[in-house]
């Protein structure tokens, strides 16, 4: 169970946010892509064995949106900012 | 014959005499047994079945390491799966053998010995295949079930929760001594040990700390720490789980004292300590599991805690030097040795020394045990000789393997230690040190000096004093399996996997050591293959040619013992997991006899209001035919409800509703479909402008909660600068739905400043007002395809709004309706419902709602995605109505659709099916595989009683053009 740093509210347990998914690059103008970058956008998150960047919501504290660089193995920590 | 209690010494007491039932037969113990330690003075041999083969077995070892005498306790303590060894002994304990039917002296499962051959590794993965996995369950749950599920949950857990400063899992010589120093100097400290006793490996055998008696060095620790208010000292309590950042969960067994079962901890470490001892191994050959084959360790820790001799004529069976000490401590209480069986070519002469006039036996094996109902001789091998020596006990010791599984779950790293033959820990990931034997510590003075240090790095205090301890020498040459070794040498006693079956999995080409403890089960047994774990990786190395390094180890997985289910959940049990959601109109619904449902969300709302002696089916019919002739009213509180504020709010809906919000005036809504980013159908809504910088937008029940996220989140992560805010209003506001083409006369009639005229009040607008003399918002949304008013008022005001409307509508007959009924009326309209029509696997287009998604160039979410799936021509399925060719004949609710209702592929499945009020028939929707181009065909609807005809038709069943709604 992580501990996650909130910026708003400090060290809360991983049970106070839900998960939200790798997080993506920035959602592009989907006019300005080909079909093969829309999917490559959409469905290929990297999922790398080390430092990964992921969304957690703190939906059981502050609401925040927030962005973690984890390690996969070793579940490290290493930033937590709000937004993307 | 076997086992007897010695005259003196061991930590009982004789004065405490207690009876106790095993297995329907009653013994005697004492104060200070286990289970295990008062069944071998008993001389029970035979106390348990193995599970696969069910072999006859009895007590290998002394601890949480014991692989195969598993027991349910029986009465009041009533609890499964407990490890025999680790259970104190009390008045009136009453416990049989897990495995065992009816007994493990008499067990009719051992008909399975005989057909052993029969069952070999990947056997299960062989035989027990879809689709014939359901012919063997049965049979093979019966056969092996490793023990019954508790039948229910009680209130005696609890959850605690904890911090600490050092967490020091193991209470023997180097976790007690780091207790000590760490508290001292004032630290906080949660000190734990699964042993009923603190002492760890002092317990077993003799020893001295600082020139005395090591138990007396102990018994000061224990004495010590329990004056200390910042440490908090468990006793039979395991560190079961290590989770990230240092969380770990312990199992506090039976905490008496506070009238509980146990205790499930959750402890976040600034610091962890793993000083979790050493467990020894067992050495594969034929036969190692014969009931009087022991682990070298627990015989000592018989002999010298509990005072029990095992046997009376025993064999040592050795590749180190520790089982050299325990023959000698065999032969002061009285055991005859009759050899010491050592594999390694030379025996150290420190060794030797401790057990002169024990003959020795270098260079030789153990390839044998013989007896039919327990030990009664071993075969002895050596340069191509081989005979038999008597015994009825034999005591063997592979060396010893840190319990490094805590260490493991942090996910830090081993390395393997050569002298050792064993891994040991290496890098950290987390804040975790090892200590003592867990470290590779071989000697007790090493021990000592480890812990003292692990808890001076941890909390950065200067070096303590150590008291001093002898650090006798361990030599130890690896020896996994002996040459000839087969089917009947065991290299997981608990899951009944041999040297033959690692043989199999090798042949088979399983190489990885994954792979071969998946298609063995070896080590996958609740004991965690805590005696056979190296064993089985050794071995498969050796087969391989390779080192055991080079095949590494499996993941070490929690829980490292047994847990029992309420230690987890604690109070987290039956109505209180998940609480329900109540209206303000709860009360009311029950005293009118509602039959309440789950409605999504966790809220609960009546399903339908059955009058005296109406069917189910009546009362449904009775309350739509009401919204379809008349007016009836619901309770539509639950309806998820969100408020938008901001300039950037038009602008945020238009991104991820299909139909844009920007430009509605206020006052005036529209009902629009939000899609995920994939372009399938997420949730439905109607979105209403309350004037220049607000919006009012409805979502499903069961989807409130995921439609907050998702907006939240798409304007947290991509639109932070955009001006929005969105609160969830959803229990800000109750709401009564008026519903049926006499809507409007029964809230004239409750009294209202509203102008309600089609005119002044179409369709799709919302209007602020008072209704009943309570300020009211009023919403022309229709959810049943009728004329319809959805009143929202404040929560605290809506038994009065509901009061007065029941009032005013009592001439023009109004009822209360149901979800039920609810359902029937919106099928017929064919408007789609969450969970049924939108199952996660939908497009528009697919449910014929290609209207909904806005035309031109504006983006929004989903829509790229819809629209590169539609330039694909593939079929899909797509939303139909059906009306079954028996007008009475019912079809449940996502039965598969198949060509002609042969056993085949389905192409759909039936999506909702009621019985029409406006039809008086059944009929219903479905999602059809290229459903649109077969409307007016026939499809089948395949059951168990065979294919039902049904005739696919427009998914609408009443009021095609909308006139009714909008009237
Ligand atoms: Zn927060």
């Amino acid at each position: 169970m992580l501990l996650i740093d909130c910026p708003f509210c400090g060290k809360r347990t991983e049970s106070e946010f839900a998960y939200g998914g790798p997080a993506l690059a920035p959602r592009p103008d989907p006019a300005a892509l080909t079909d093969a970058e829309w999917v490559d956008w959409l469905t290929v998150p990297p999922n790398p064995l080390g430092w990964v960047e992921e969304r957690w919501w703190h939906a059981r504290g502050c609401g925040a949106w927030l962005t973690l660089r984890r390690h996969t193995v070793t579940h490290e920590i290493a930033e937590v900012r709000h937004g993307r | 014959m076997a086992g007897d209690r010695l005259p003196s010494r061991g930590r009982i007491d004789r004065s405490r005499p207690l009876r106790f039932r095993f297995d329907g037969r009653d013994y005697t113990g004492f104060h200070g047994d286990t289970l295990a330690s008062a069944l071998l003075a008993n001389g029970v041999r035979i106390t348990a079945r193995s599970f696969k083969y069910h072999r006859a077995r009895g007590i290998i070892g002394a601890g949480v390491e014991e692989p195969a005498t598993l027991v349910e306790l029986e009465g009041d303590a009533a609890s499964g799966n407990r490890i025999a060894t680790t259970v104190p002994l009390v008045e009136g304990l009453s416990a049989r053998a897990v495995h065992a039917w009816p007994s493990a002296r008499f067990d009719l499962g051992a008909v399975n010995q005989l057909i052993a051959r029969l069952i070999p590794a990947g056997f299960y993965y062989k035989t027990f295949k879809w689709p014939d996995w359901h012919l063997f369950e049965p049979a093979i749950r019966r056969a092996a079930g490793l023990g019954a599920v508790p039948p229910a949950f009680d209130d005696s857990y609890e959850t605690r929760h904890a911090h600490a400063d050092l967490l020091i899992a193991g209470a023997g010589p180097a976790g007690l001594m780091a207790a000590l120093v760490a508290g001292r100097a004032g630290a906080r400290v949660l000190l734990m040990d699964e042993g009923i006793e603190a002492g760890g490996s002092l317990l077993a055998h003799k020893a001295a700390i600082g020139g005395r008696d090591a138990l007396d060095w102990v018994a000061g620790a224990v004495a010590e720490l329990a004056a200390m208010p910042n440490v908090t000292h468990l006793q039979d309590a395991t560190a079961w789980a290590y989770r990230e950042h240092n969380l770990l969960m312990v199992h506090e067994r039976a905490p008496r004292a506070d009238g509980l079962r146990g205790r499930g901890w959750r402890v976040r470490a600034r610091q962890v300590l793993v000083a979790t001892g050493a467990i020894e191994r067992i050495i594969g050959f034929d036969g190692n599991d014969r009931p009087g084959v022991m682990l070298a360790s627990a015989v000592q820790a018989h002999l010298n805690r509990w005072a029990v001799r095992p046997g009376r004529r025993a064999v040592v069976f050795t590749n180190n030097d520790s089982a050299y000490t325990v023959a000698a401590d065999m032969a002061a209480a009285g055991i005859a040795v009759a050899a010491i069986v050592d594999s390694r070519a030379s025996v150290p002469g420190t060794a030797r020394a401790q057990v002169r006039g024990i003959e020795v036996l270098p260079g030789h094996l153990v390839t044998q045990t013989h007896g039919a109902r327990g030990l009664r001789a071993v075969s002895v091998t050596a340069g191509g000789r081989s005979w038999r020596i008597p015994c009825d006990l034999l005591a063997v010791s592979g060396g010893w393997t840190p319990s490094v599984h805590l260490w493991s779950q942090s996910r830090s790293s081993l390395r393997w230690d050569d002298a050792l033959s064993a891994f040991v820990p290496d890098r950290p990931a987390q804040a975790v040190t090892a200590a003592g034997a867990a470290a590779g510590a071989t000697g007790l003075g090493q021990a000592l000096r480890q812990g003292a240090e692990a808890a001076c790095a941890a909390l950065g205090l200067p070096a303590p004093e150590v008291p001093q301890a002898e650090d006798a020498p361990y030599a130890i040459e690896p020896l996994w399996t002996v040459p000839g070794a087969g089917a009947k040498a065991f290299v997981d006693i608990q899951n009944d996997v041999t040297v033959a079956d690692l043989e199999l999995a090798l042949r088979e080409g399983y190489g990885a050591i994954e792979h071969v403890k998946r298609y063995t089960t070896g080590g996958m047994a609740m004991d965690q293959g805590k005696t056979g774990n190296l064993t089985i990786v050794g071995a498969v190395a050796e087969r391989l040619g390779l080192t055991p390094p080079e095949i590494g180890t499996t993941t070490y997985r929690p829980p490292y013992t047994p847990v029992d289910f309420g230690a987890v959940a604690g109070q987290q049990a039956g109505p209180v997991v998940l609480p329900y959601r109540h209206t303000p109109l709860t009360a009311w619904h029950k005293a009118q006899g509602a039959v309440m449902y789950e409605a999504g969300a966790r809220w609960r709302r009546p399903g339908y209001y059955p009058r005296e002696g109406e069917s189910f089916q009546q009362t449904v019919d009775r309350e739509a035919r009401t919204v379809r002739q008349g007016v009836g009213v619901y309770d539509g509180a639950p309806l998820g409800k969100y408020l938008l504020r901001g300039a950037d709010a038009g602008r945020f809906l238009d991104l991820v509703y299909t139909r844009p919000m920007s430009g509605l005036r206020p006052g005036q809504g529209r009902y629009a479909l939000m899609l995920t980013e994939d372009g399938l159908i997420f949730d439905d809504g109607v979105c209403f402008r309350l004037d220049e910088g607000r919006f009012l937008v409805s979502t499903s029940t069961g989807n409130a909660d995921a439609v907050g996220q998702a907006l939240e989140k798409l304007l947290q992560v991509e639109r932070l600068d955009w001006d929005v805010t969105i609160t969830n209003i959803t229990g800000q506001w109750g709401n009564a739905t008026l519903c049926g083409p006499l809507a409007r006369d029964v809230l004239r009639a409750a009294g209202t400043d509203i102008d309600l005229s089609g005119q002044a009040f179409p369709f799709m607008a919302i209007r602020d007002g008072s209704v009943a003399g309570l300020r009211a918002r009023v919403a022309r949304v229709s959810f049943t395809g009728e004329l319809s008013f959805e009143i929202n008022v404040r929560p605290r005001d809506l038994p009065a709004l509901w009061q007065a409307v029941l009032e005013a509508g009592a001439a023009q007959g109004i009822a209360p309706i149901g979800s039920e009924a609810n359902h029937v009326l919106r099928v017929e309209k064919g408007f789609l419902s969450l969970g049924h029509e939108v199952d996660g696997t939908a497009d528009p287009y697919d449910l014929g709602m290609g209207w909904a998604m806005a035309k031109g160039p504006a983006d929004f979410i989903g829509k790229r995605s819809v629209l590169l799936r539609r330039s694909s021509d593939r079929p899909r399925r797509e939303l139909v109505g059906f009306r079954p060719v028996d007008p009475e004949r019912q079809v449940p609710e996502g039965a598969p659709l198949t060509p002609q209702g042969r056993k085949e592929a389905t192409e759909g499945f039936v999506t909702a099916c009621v019985r029409s009020v406006v039809e008086d028939r059944w009929l219903g929707l479905a999602l059809l595989m290229d459903g649109r181009a077969r409307i007016g065909q026939t499809a089948h609807v395949r059951l168990p009683e065979g294919a039902v005809a049904v005739t696919l038709c427009e998914p609408v069943f009443h009021d095609p053009s909308g006139e009714r709604l909008r009237s």
